[in-house]
């Protein structure tokens, strides 16, 4: 995020796009719920389910899964034309408004609203609304990035924010929540094929040489490795002969099941670190049981850039260990001493290799319980707002963008859009909240949400179970009709191993940022007999 | 902000004009006693617990709901006061069961506490009792508004914090309680079980099922920590009895939930100790996974890696790390891959 959770109190304007914020990140809902009835902020939801935000929203804009695009570019167009840009940020602080205004110029509402769906008086009233507050802030999330477009659905946010001036100031901002409790971090660490910690780019020789000698070896590649979904293709090209997951269970997380499947039943040497036997760890060679969130020293770094500590409460069980052992345990065999690998040693080493976290240490987050990167040095306070006075880059970009639709449209054979996502009671593969007995009392099972008319159309009884079919795969799950999704659209949580939605996903990535399209993909529903002809996708 | 500067029980306080007594006080370490008072919502007024003498004011005003001003000069404890909170405590506890023993919420209880500091062991005020039956109609939250005080901290957390509303008081008079519309059970009402209302209530009316019987305050460990779920980070505190977590809480005002939690933080701590966990390496042998020594499991780990290696080089091994361990072992897993492989194939599942 740019900005901060507190921070969004502040705003007069909030655009929520591509989040169901109550159910995937509830304490972000509850601001902006407390934004909305306290201080009178304008909420637009942009969405195409019924989410519990549009309970409290000045304006639901109901567009079609993956037409972000289109609805942006319409209320930026609506924003030009009715003289309602922040000409002095655009002036002083941006470059390349031209090429932009020129694509905008291409998308008046009322072309907009033909492909989108939403009629062009809403867009134009939305676009003034945001336009008009005094401080408007953007929250997204994987109903953004989960596109083929998702990298174009990021940037035309970022231009409507440079549009409007709504960035570097109180109450405004982009804002993306990320999905799980330390994405954020992961991404920080490096965890990542092309970047070392804090996005230092592996192919910067002077990187490398940085720490080539804080690790004490002589040569650190240069060439960026591969991304998760590389991998797979590498592992059934037969390049990549082991593969060592720890605490990820992909099977359920990634599109297109029957491909990773097969990856994993193709790959020489399996390795598979977890706190349960999920369904990925089945496939392993080997099992390594790691330490749970409450059994480990360490820190988590929140989707607002703060980090904050983790601490052991209890003992794991029986022969479980902390990861960071069992990872010293590995590199030791092979060769090289890792040291001192407790956290707060671990953490010295991070601050010294990487400048936003420079001034981070654990004596400081006893004291202070939090502190926002970028942090430089060890007397800096954190920073709470992104890009106050300056971007990262010098002057912020605008980009212009074309709609273009999603890689998999409806068509005869599967006339229905499915979209996915998650439920408030449950989290990610479900191997923690699926294990929780109240939780998984309160929501037992998976649901397939279709609307009445279509669930009409094709017969379907509310409860009754039918089957779900894509290009890629079937599943069995039970029906829930409600007017929360429009006609032609379903929607299919991904918690539920026993009915997996990613078995229908389709995996066609964003060129750049090479996120798979969760959020739309081809799908129809089979009833009564023809339901036994199928093959299902299990896990 | 300006300042103003005011004087409580002698003490020369400076705030700001936007505090109430009550905040004023607990920053200059005084404490006045509060029942219908919870700092995540605004005052109420309802309890007068809380009241006070200010001079020149008409009358005793509630510390919680009167704001400070400039050469206010304010009594939070004389005998009149103590009287009076005393006379409040014994009717609340004229129509209050006095069973703390086996109550969930002892040593947890604002209403225990008052009848403590008030040296209230009798009711003056014998009359009719409420009794009521406990509604346990949902697996995590249950309701027993014998033990009701009438402080409206659940029905305005959940409206006002929450902006769900479940609750209103419902019936008239003697008999209001705060309830569920047509008296449904949560489960048929808009309620996300987030806790917040057991959180506030300051008895035992509300209560968590799963910690039932469990432990009591005194007998656990709290350690502060980071939710393991979504990436709002809020901050949480376990409650440990004798290596078990047997609650979860929120501290108030800290971190990015300020006190207030999702189910899933509150309530989705069981797994830690469900007997599903893994508990010692498996390797496979002959198709099946059986146990394993450490020993064992990581030497082949590290021939396999070594293995590859030689054969194909160092590219032919390739690391996902985890979006849900921590900064640091996220660091040392791409520090495996990149310093002692000599591979940048390592990623997560950020992207999904
Ligand atoms: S659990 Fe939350 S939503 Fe449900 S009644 Fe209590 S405060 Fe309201
Ligand atoms: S149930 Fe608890 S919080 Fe609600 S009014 Fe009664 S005592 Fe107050
Ligand atoms: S309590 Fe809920 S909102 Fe807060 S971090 Fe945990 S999962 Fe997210
Ligand atoms: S605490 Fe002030 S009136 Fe109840």
């Amino acid at each position: 995020m740019t900005n901060s959770i507190d921070d969004l109190e502040k705003a007069e304007c909030i655009l929520v796009i591509g989040s169901n914020t109550t159910e995937g990140h509830p304490i972000v809902g509850l601001r902006i719920k407390k934004a909305v009835m306290k201080n009178d902020c304008r909420l637009i939801v942009a969405e195409p389910r019924h989410i519990r935000l549009c309970y409290y929203a000045d304006q639901w804009l109901r567009h079609r899964p993956g037409t972000d695009v289109a609805l942006l570019n319409g209320m930026m167009n609506v924003i030009l034309s009715e003289g309602l840009a922040d000409e002095e940020f655009i002036r002083e602080r941006t470059e390349g408004f031209e090429e932009f205004r020129k694509v905008v110029e291409q998308y008046p509402p009322e072309r907009a609203a033909e492909i989108c769906g939403v009629e062009a008086e809403e867009i134009r009233r939305a676009a003034r609304t945001f336009a008009r507050a005094s401080s408007a802030a953007i929250v997204y999330a994987m109903g953004i990035t989960q596109h083929t477009t998702g990298v174009d659905n990021v940037l035309s946010l970022a231009n409507l924010a440079m549009l409007t001036g709504n960035l570097g100031k109180e109450g405004a901002g982009v804002n993306p929540l990320r999905g799980q409790n330390n994405v954020q971090g992961a991404c920080d660490m490096g965890a990542l094929p092309n970047v070392f910690t804090g996005y230092q780019p592996v192919s910067d020789p002077q990187v490398r040489k940085k720490f080539e000698k804080a690790w004490g070896v002589d040569y650190l590649p240069g060439n960026p490795g591969l991304t998760i979904m590389e991998m797979v293709d590498a592992v059934l090209r037969g390049e990549v002969k082991v593969l060592y997951i720890m605490g990820e269970n992909p099977l359920l997380s990634d599109p297109d099941i029957r491909h990773l499947k097969e990856a994993l039943e193709k790959v020489d040497f399996l390795v598979v670190q977890d706190i349960f036997l999920t369904e990925t760890a089945r496939y392993a060679d080997v099992v390594l049981p790691a330490a749970s969130f409450a059994e480990k020293e360490g820190t988590f770094t929140n989707t607002d850039r703060r980090v904050q500590r983790v601490r052991k409460a209890v003992e794991p069980p029986g022969e479980a260990r902390e990861d960071s052992w069992i990872i010293a345990q590995v590199a030791s065999r092979l060769g090289y001493e890792m040291g001192d690998v407790s956290a707060p040693a671990v953490m010295e080493e991070i601050a010294s290799l990487t400048p936003s976290y420079a001034g981070i240490s654990y004596r400081r987050l006893e004291e202070l319980g939090e502190l926002r990167w970028p942090c430089p040095s060890p007397d800096h306070p954190g920073t709470p707002i992104l890009h106050v006075d300056k971007f990262t880059r010098g002057k912020g970009r605008f980009s212009p963008v074309e709609y273009k639709p999603p890689a998999e449209e409806p068509d005869a054979d599967y006339p229905l859009v499915l979209t996915t996502g998650r439920l408030l009671h449950h989290y990610h593969t479900g191997s923690m909240t699926r294990r929780v007995k109240p939780l998984n009392e309160l929501v037992p099972e998976n649901r397939v949400w279709m609307n009445p008319e279509d669930a009409k159309r094709l017969g379907v009884a509310a409860g009754e179970e039918v089957a779900v079919e894509s290009r890629r795969g079937a599943i069995r799950v039970r029906a829930r009709v409600t007017e929360k999704v429009p006609p032609g659209v379903v929607f299919i949580p991904f918690h539920f191993g026993e009915s997996p939605a990613n078995a229908l996903t389709n995996p066609a990535l964003d060129p750049v940022a090479k996120i798979p399209e969760y959020k739309v993909a081809s799908v129809r529903i089979v009833t009564g007999e023809a339901m036994e002809s199928l093959e299902y996708v299990t896990v | 902000m300006e300042q103003v500067r005011l004087n409580i029980d002698g003490v020369d306080v400076v705030t700001t004009p936007d505090r109430t007594i009550l905040e004023a006080a607990r920053e200059a370490g005084i404490r006045i006693p509060s029942l219908c008072y919870d700092q995540r919502m605004d005052p109420f007024g309802a309890c007068r617990i809380c009241i006070v003498e200010v001079e020149g004011a008409r009358g005793l005003l509630p510390a919680c709901a009167t704001r400070v001003t400039d050469g206010m000069v304010v009594r939070t404890n004389t005998e009149e006061l103590r009287r009076i909170r005393r006379t409040i405590v014994e009717l609340l506890l004229s129509d209050h069961p006095r069973d703390c023993m086996t109550c969930e919420s002892a040593g947890n209880c604002e209403l225990q506490d008052l009848a403590y500091e008030y040296g209230v062991k009798e009711t003056r005020f014998p009359g009719e009792e409420h009794h009521y039956e406990a509604l346990a109609d949902n697996p995590l939250i249950e309701r027993d508004y014998t033990k009701c005080v009438l402080c409206g901290r659940c029905i305005r957390i959940c409206r006002e914090v929450q902006g769900v509303g479940v609750y209103d008081f419902v019936n008239r008079g003697f008999e209001a309680v705060p309830g569920t519309p047509y008296n449904r059970p949560l489960t048929e009402t808009p309620c996300e079980f987030c806790g917040q209302c057991v959180s506030t209530c300051p008895t035992g009316a509300i209560i968590s099922i799963p910690s039932k019987g469990k432990g009591r305050p005194w007998q656990v460990e709290k350690v502060r920590t980071t939710c393991p779920y979504c990436g709002c980070g809020c901050q949480i505190d376990l409650h440990v009895r004798d290596g078990e977590i047997i609650e979860v809480s929120s501290p108030v005002m800290v971190g990015p939930g300020q006190g207030n939690l999702c189910v899933k933080g509150r309530y989705g701590y069981a797994f830690v100790h469900h007997p599903d966990r893994l508990t010692t390496p498996l390797v496979r042998k002959d198709g099946e996974l059986v146990p394993a020594s450490w020993e064992e499991a990581l030497g082949m780990v590290a021939e396999r890696i070594r293995g590859a290696m030689d054969d194909k080089g160092p590219d032919a091994v390739a690391f996902l790390s985890s979006a849900r361990c921590t900064n640091e072992e996220n660091y040392l897993l791409q520090k495996l891959a990149r310093a002692v492989v000599g591979t940048n194939n390592v990623d997560h599942c950020a992207r999904l």
